[in-house]
């Protein structure tokens, strides 16, 4: 029976021990972890606008029904063409703006006519966001032209999973964790564009 | 005809310009109209991240209160209530994320690279809960953790799983837990999100797969209690880790054990241990016979996993995307594969010289490498616990729960006949006992 008790008792002391070590380990962890968190802002999901090649995955891969990625156009670099790549489908037999001409799926790239420049006519090409279902078709449209139009995450909609269901379906690497208080990407020329009109104005 | 032809003419200049320039071509610049403004752009700001903190409010909150309920207040309705509300809150209302299990990854990822921010509530989300383990057991697994919550809703007829089976199938999650960290810290993949199998019902939505693999789960535990917790969860790995040396432990009878079994047979998760019978000389001598062998093959077990762990770090690597293309790239630039990808297509729209490719692919191979060493170490040490600590054998008078297994549902001691008397519910341990022999089949108090 004192055989017993001196088991019980070393066994005891030993939980006891371990249960110590774990916790003052646990808070030394936690502290590290915390500590590195001094180098870097949270993150939030983005895409790369250079890397990625509208495949389409961000229409059917998101988490919600309705994607969290959507259309962006950056206006600054569009060239208001009106035969634009974005807009209309290539295959389409007439040139009017009926839905079976049109690339988008849902309508969602909008267009208003704005004037006539030596007999051609310009368009501001809007993204109706509310409609849009992140396919990237317009966008892949576009890429033939100047590129205006780009997919993004848009972080009203996002709930930010831990692990991104598109980024892991994403053949090209363009889903990236970015700082979350500067959380959109833009192109490079997207970038350009935007300053030129800044210096301008 | 024509008309088509001056629709198209951009395009075919821009082929044009593309087939014989091998810069980008040009841009159409912006046309500038008078009274007409550049539209500008709403970029909505990400989700406040002040709900985090509440949850982190609100986990400290059930985990007391689970802690209270499973110790103090001895109550399986309080603590199947409180599971409900974490079903609901954690899951359906805050969709599941972030969770406890899933930030053992945020944690190594910001442990392996140093540029990841991880957010203090994740921090919060890994630590608290091993912390409350440490001392209460774990009460998490009872009805915190909205996967455990939303498989003990559906544990309605659970059959007992053969010990071996269960034994075995135990060394799964210490795996998947050490293969999530090297993924995570990699920066490869979250595994353990990418397999959660029942975010997709919180969140009503989700992949094919993902929902799949919920049902199968969920239909599992119909039969065999809790699945995804005993044979995958890695997070309950490390809980059950801390939970072997807890200060505190559900204890099934109030006073004193009357050896009935009724708890054995209410547990689902085969975590209850009955008293041992006394050996014989032979089963001892055997016994220690098998320890001793086990020990001298201590060496030759660990050596051969992290043998094998050695050579697993290359085909592990093959799950990094940047290895992938670099491979890819490299077939293409030898014209061992034909034409393109479109990851092979985004690299090069990118402009990033091979050579930094290649040299990063390589790095994450040696990376790879190193990690399978540590994963075989581990692997191999779980293993080796596992054999010895199935080996040597315990004393025990009564029946208890398993410190590691057991994850304080609370079906035991509201099963225990002396746990009734203590509450008032029968008058004496005796009448449990005929109804249990089947001598008083119409009492049924003890059976509610």
């Amino acid at each position: 029976m004192s055989q017993d008790n001196q088991q019980l008792d070393r066994r005891d002391f030993m939980r006891n021990g371990t249960r110590t070590a774990g916790a003052i380990f646990l808070a030394g962890f936690a502290g590290v972890v915390a500590g590195r968190k001094g180098h870097a802002d949270e993150t939030v999901w983005q895409i790369d606008p250079d890397v990625c090649v509208a495949c389409g995955n961000c229409a059917t891969y998101c988490v919600l029904d309705e994607s969290a990625v959507k259309a962006v156009q950056c206006f600054d670099l569009c060239a208001m063409c009106d035969s634009c790549p974005g807009y209309f489908d290539l295959s389409h037999q007439e040139r009017t703006t009926a839905a079976e001409n049109q690339l988008c799926p849902t309508g969602a790239v909008l267009r208003t006519f704005i004037a006539e420049q030596a007999g051609v006519p310009r368009f501001e090409y809007y993204i109706h966001e509310p409609d849009c279902i992140g396919c990237g078709k317009c966008v892949e449209g576009c890429a033939m032209m100047n590129g205006s139009l780009y997919l993004q995450v848009r972080h009203d909609r996002c709930l930010n999973c831990n692990q991104c269901a598109i980024a892991v379906a994403c053949p090209s690497q363009a889903f990236r964790r970015v700082p979350a208080n500067d959380p959109y990407l833009m192109k490079k020329k997207a970038r350009a564009a935007v300053a030129s009109r800044g210096a301008e104005a | 005809m024509i008309n088509r032809l001056l629709f198209f003419w951009p395009l075919l200049l821009l082929l044009a310009s593309s087939v014989f320039a091998a810069e980008p071509a040009e841009l159409l610049s912006r046309p500038v109209i008078e009274g007409h403004n550049t539209p500008t752009n709403a970029y909505p700001e990400p989700r406040a991240t002040s709900l985090e903190y509440l949850d982190v409010a609100v986990l400290v909150l059930a985990l007391s209160l689970a802690s209270y309920f499973a110790l103090r207040r001895r109550s399986r309705r309080a603590l199947f209530v409180l599971a409900i509300f974490s079903l609901l809150w954690f899951g359906f209302l805050r969709e599941g994320c972030v969770c406890s299990i899933g930030a053992i990854q945020n944690v190594a990822l910001a442990l392996g690279d140093p540029t990841y921010g991880i957010s203090l509530a994740i921090v919060a989300f890994f630590v608290i809960p091993l912390g409350f383990t440490l001392f209460f057991g774990r009460t998490f697994c009872s009805s915190v953790c909205p996967l455990g919550a939303v498989q003990e809703l559906v544990t309605l007829h659970p059959v007992k799983v053969p010990t071996w089976l269960d034994r075995s199938l135990g060394l799964i999650p210490y795996i998947y837990l050490g293969a999530a960290v090297v993924f995570a810290a990699t920066g490869t993949a979250f595994i353990i999100c990418e397999y959660d199998p029942f975010v997709a019902f919180f969140r009503l939505s989700g992949s094919a797969n993902m929902l799949i693999f919920g049902a199968c789960f969920l239909a599992i535990g119909f039969y065999v209690g809790r699945p995804y917790c005993r044979y995958l969860c890695p997070y309950g790995a490390l809980l059950k880790l801390a939970s072997k040396v807890s200060r505190w432990r559900l204890r099934i009878p109030p006073d004193e054990c009357i050896n009935c079994r009724l708890c054995e047979d209410a547990c689902p998760y085969g975590a209850i241990q009955p008293p041992t019978v006394e050996q014989s000389d032979t089963d001892r001598r055997a016994a220690r016979l098998r320890t001793v062998v086990l020990f001298a093959l201590a060496p030759v077990i660990l050596g051969v996993c992290i043998w094998a762990g050695g050579k697993l770090g290359v085909p592990m690597s093959h799950l990094h995307p940047e290895v992938l293309l670099a491979e890819r790239v490299r077939l293409e630039e030898t014209g061992r594969a034909e034409g393109t990808t479109d990851a092979s297509d985004a690299f090069y729209n990118t402009g990033r010289p091979r050579e930094e490719l290649y040299a990063s692919a390589l790095r994450l191979h040696d990376q790879f490498t190193k990690a399978g060493y540590w994963l075989g170490a581990w692997v191999g040490i779980v293993l080796l616990v596992k054999l010895i600590h199935t080996s040597i054998r315990r004393r025990r008078t009564e029946f208890t729960a398993d410190r590691g297994n057991c994850v304080s549902c609370g079906r035991c001691f509201w099963y225990c006949p002396a746990e009734q008397v203590r509450l008032g519910l029968i008058d004496g341990v005796e009448q449990a006992l005929e109804i249990r022999t089947g001598t008083a089949a119409t009492q049924t108090t003890a059976d509610k």
